[in-house]
């Protein structure tokens, strides 16, 4: 790896990792290379830090890593039993507040949730089932909406209002029933101004926005987390380069 | 499609007399929705065309508040405040009778659309519950008779303005007054005070003004000097943080911005508080006081007032107390004559979300949007409303800063104890002879104040609301302070004949219902907990579910974004410390026992049939 001297280091898991000064601990530490395990995170974006995967521990504390500054010297604990215990719960929780039946998910072996969840080693959802009613959104005639497995990363907001300049999604409501609406008053997709090459069709870790008519195309088996555990593949999408602000709308 | 109207004339006047300013989102939807009772899509288009927003953004923000509703919602909306007072005090049987009268399923709208009833968070009126809200004005000290008089009012079309008053009267239930309840300031004092610690003028340039490159004004010797007495009196924040307000006051003062905003936070959310709403209606010029003063530190020209939706009652009094200042000099342009002192209030209703009183989340939610915690770093003292320096402060501070400003930090010091200057008021409510507002100086013990408000027999305290602590009989000589129980106000006393499972099965529901949602352990964690106590409390508990509680509690704890998930365990953790019993004698099996009730899957079957005898259950019998 190519450690430039002059830059600031702070420690993680007992690694030295360089960061640049406005780096978060999640972006230098993709940057260098090291995963953190993460969902509502996308480099593309601003980390928000709402999924809370990514905590980590410094001086006793915990933060979301992908919110936190990175500061010389820091102390970062990531890979330890506590926190990826924590983790465990985190994903399940997820688990239990959607429906997911990955054997039937277009998005199973590319999906996220799924590939940290087998990483991290859960097993069972263990805790209770919420089982909420959220009808799918078949409206549109390229693009289907499968509320029952969003996680409410937000990234699909934060594509569409500033990547694509459309504002196709946003959220409404509160605690557990807080929930993803589209631009529209008849509350339909096929009543917004999405298209299939919106940014936002892409960024999407579960398997909520799909284009339509495309399933299975690539067989279960043989797609991205079938192949090795997404911890092995950080090293694949590091060193991510921070894209520059968010441009404003359009 | 139905199309939305082009023009809406009536919307038109309220968007107007707001500037077509989406910043004030949350305030022209409450008061679009007012003829209605909700906002119907259409003008939530509307909205959202004339404010230059995404439709789904008005729509989300809409969506956030519990006073805010997208669907019909009834032309009066009437909540009981469900807070375990109240339930003590026997609200959810007058919610029946109420529902009995009306002819109305709780939580549905009647189908005539007159009419619906549910629950909502503590309204505020412990020390005169079970209170209700109906389209957001109070009726406390409820019972049979008003309740029955109530559905009469209702049935009769009545506009709640036009209600007896003596329904609608709030009262301040004063018990004990120190140096703050006690104060007889007059309107401009603390202003002048602090105005009388700088130089004549011209010496003394503009006073609080900031340069065009808005650099603080260091030849102005007033402000300073009255921020080194607040610093002196060692004042901290009375909302629960205990923050030293002089440092905050400096830091904010020290950060360059285009504006400096001074904002009052009277979201008085907390279940069992009430003491703001006692300061708002009595000491409403002491408050405004303190804020003009610090806004004089700052160098602000800005203030808000932060009132929380259900003191609706009170935003008429405060809004002609401003009227009056204003015409008294106190606000507008050179307050008290001071030239370049220009300093104004507005109000800010919220529209009923407890978050909303963490500091960041109520400055999102006064620039419009749904009220979710920032991520800090920044703080609001450099980047709060608008992203530029912001004071936030509980109503309690500011008036005790306005008394700082004319007596010194001194003098205030020296009250109270060591690390705890000054005096707390108290909202006492619960098993006691005398519920009410009592101000103390700080390190009065539990059992004092116990004694003074005629509790008998009592077996807990919960000290600071439910996210504060619950201590038993064994503490009660701890002491109200920063150093031993630091409290944003709450006091409520649980007799011997309470069962503490039920007190913490209701704050944990409480948490649930306010949790903004944002993060993960707190959204999905807070209703877990709701789904273990409730299977506890159906007689359906086991040791697993206890080691789940903790579990779930401990992530919340670790893991959340904001203080509202930190702090939502704390009912569970002290309960289960304290009061073990509670939960364990209604455990059914010390190991395992499923959550999936096949008894209660039957119960839509048994309803659509209109079924009940043993049969059409599974199990024991009903």
């Amino acid at each position: 790896m190519n450690v430039d001297l002059q830059r600031p280091v702070f420690v993680l898991d007992g690694v030295d990792v360089p960061f640049t000064t406005g780096q978060t601990v999640m972006q230098a530490a993709l940057a260098a290379g090291h995963y953190i395990p993460h969902l509502c995170y996308h480099p593309e974006f601003k980390p928000h830090g709402s999924c809370k995967v990514c905590t980590v521990r410094v001086n006793g504390q915990t933060f979301a890593s992908c919110t936190l500054p990175a500061q010389p010297g820091m102390e970062v604990e990531s890979n330890t039993d506590e926190l990826n215990d924590k983790r465990r719960t985190l994903v399940q929780m997820l688990f239990v507040e959607g429906n997911h039946f990955c054997p039937g998910c277009e998005k199973s072996g590319n999906c996220l949730l799924q590939a940290v969840a087998y990483d991290l080693g859960v097993m069972s959802a263990e805790l209770d089932h919420l089982f909420p009613n959220r009808p799918i959104d078949a409206s549109h005639p390229d693009v289907l909406l499968e509320f029952n497995r969003c996680i409410l990363c937000e990234l699909c907001i934060r594509a569409s209002a500033e990547i694509d300049g459309k504002s196709v999604f946003a959220l409404s409501g509160r605690g557990i029933t807080k929930h993803l609406i589209v631009n529209a008053e008849s509350g339909r997709l096929a009543d917004t101004d999405i298209a299939l090459t919106d940014k936002a069709m892409e960024v999407c870790p579960v398997g909520v926005i799909l284009p339509k008519r495309v399933g299975f195309r690539v067989p279960i088996g043989q797609r991205r987390f079938d192949a090795s555990p997404i911890s092995a593949q950080a090293l694949e999408d590091a060193p991510r380069t921070p894209a520059p602000r968010a441009r404003g709308q359009a | 499609m139905k199309t939305t109207p082009e023009v809406l004339p009536e919307v038109d006047l309220i968007l107007d007399r707001y500037g077509r300013d989406p910043t004030a989102l949350v305030q022209i939807l409450r008061e679009v929705q007012e003829p209605a009772g909700w906002l119907p899509p259409a003008t939530i288009t509307y909205l959202a065309r004339r404010l230059g927003l995404p439709r789904a953004r008005v729509e989300g923000v809409a969506g956030f508040y519990s006073f805010l509703h997208l669907e019909p919602a009834g032309r009066y909306r009437v909540r009981f405040s469900d807070n375990i007072t109240d339930r003590m005090a026997g609200n959810l049987d007058l919610l029946d009778r109420l529902c009995t009268a009306l002819w109305v399923e709780r939580g549905k709208v009647s189908e005539d659309g007159l009419v619906s009833v549910d629950t909502t968070s503590c309204t505020g009126m412990c020390d005169q519950g079970p209170a209700l809200l109906v389209n957001g004005w109070a009726v406390p000290r409820l019972d049979a008779a008003r309740i029955d008089q109530i559905a009469e009012l209702i049935r009769d079309g009545q506009p709640v303005e036009s209600w007896p008053a003596e329904l609608l009267a709030v009262e301040d239930n004063i018990r004990r007054k120190d140096i703050l309840l006690g104060s007889e300031l007059q309107p401009g004092d603390a202003i002048r005070a602090a105005m009388a610690r700088g130089r004549q003028e011209p010496l003394e340039l503009a006073s609080n003004d900031r340069s065009w490159r808005e650099r603080i004004d260091t030849t102005s010797l007033g402000p300073t000097a009255t921020l080194e007495e607040i610093k002196r009196s060692n004042l901290r924040g009375r909302g629960g943080a205990g923050f030293t307000t002089g440092l905050k006051w400096e830091a904010c003062r020290n950060a360059v911005g285009q504006a400096h905003y001074v904002v009052c936070n009277a979201d008085e959310g907390e279940p069992g508080t009430f003491k703001d709403r006692v300061l708002l209606a009595g000491y409403g010029d002491l408050l405004f006081e303190g804020m003009t003063v610090c806004a004089y530190v700052l160098g602000a020209r800005q203030g808000f007032l932060y009132l929380r939706g259900e003191y609706r009652h009170l935003l008429a009094p405060l809004e002609a107390a401003l009227a009056r200042r204003r015409a008294d000099g106190l606000l507008g342009e050179n307050i008290c004559g001071q030239r370049g002192f220009h300093f104004d209030i507005d109000i800010h209703l919220g529209a009923g979300a407890y978050v909303c009183g963490e500091e960041s989340a109520l400055i999102e939610s006064l620039e419009g949007k749904r009220g979710i915690p920032r991520n800090r770093p920044p703080y609001p003292v450099t980047h709060g409303y608008l992203q530029q320096p912001t004071t936030v402060n509980n109503v309690e501070t500011y008036c005790a800063a306005a008394l700082i400003a004319i007596n010194g930090g001194a003098w205030y010091r020296n009250i109270g104890t060591a690390k705890s200057a000054g005096t707390k008021v108290l909202s006492v409510s619960g098993d006691c002879a005398r519920p009410g507002v009592y101000e103390y100086p700080f390190g009065v013990t539990v059992r004092q104040v116990l004694e003074d408000c005629g509790a008998r027999d009592a077996q807990a305290v919960q000290v600071s609301g439910p996210s504060g602590t619950c201590i038993d009989s064994g503490e009660f000589d701890r002491r109200i302070a920063f150093e031993d129980l630091p409290t944003a106000g709450a006091f409520m006393v649980f007799d011997g004949s309470r069962d503490m499972f039920e007190v913490a099965r209701n704050f944990v529901h409480f948490f649930a219902h306010e949790s903004c949602g944002f993060c993960t352990p707190c959204r999905v964690g807070t209703t877990l907990l709701c789904r273990l106590m409730d299977k506890i409390a159906r007689g359906k508990g086991s040791r697993h579910d206890i080691d789940q509680i903790y579990r779930v509690s401990r992530l919340l704890q670790a893991s959340s974004h904001c203080g509202l998930g930190h702090t939502s365990c704390n009912p569970l953790f002290d309960t289960l410390k304290r009061f073990r019993p509670a939960y364990e004698t209604r455990l059914e099996s010390l190991d395992f026992e499923p959550a999936f009730d096949l008894d209660g899957a039957l119960a839509r079957a048994r309803a659509v049939t209109g079924r009940d005898d043993p049969g059409a259950h599974i199990g024991e019998a009903p």
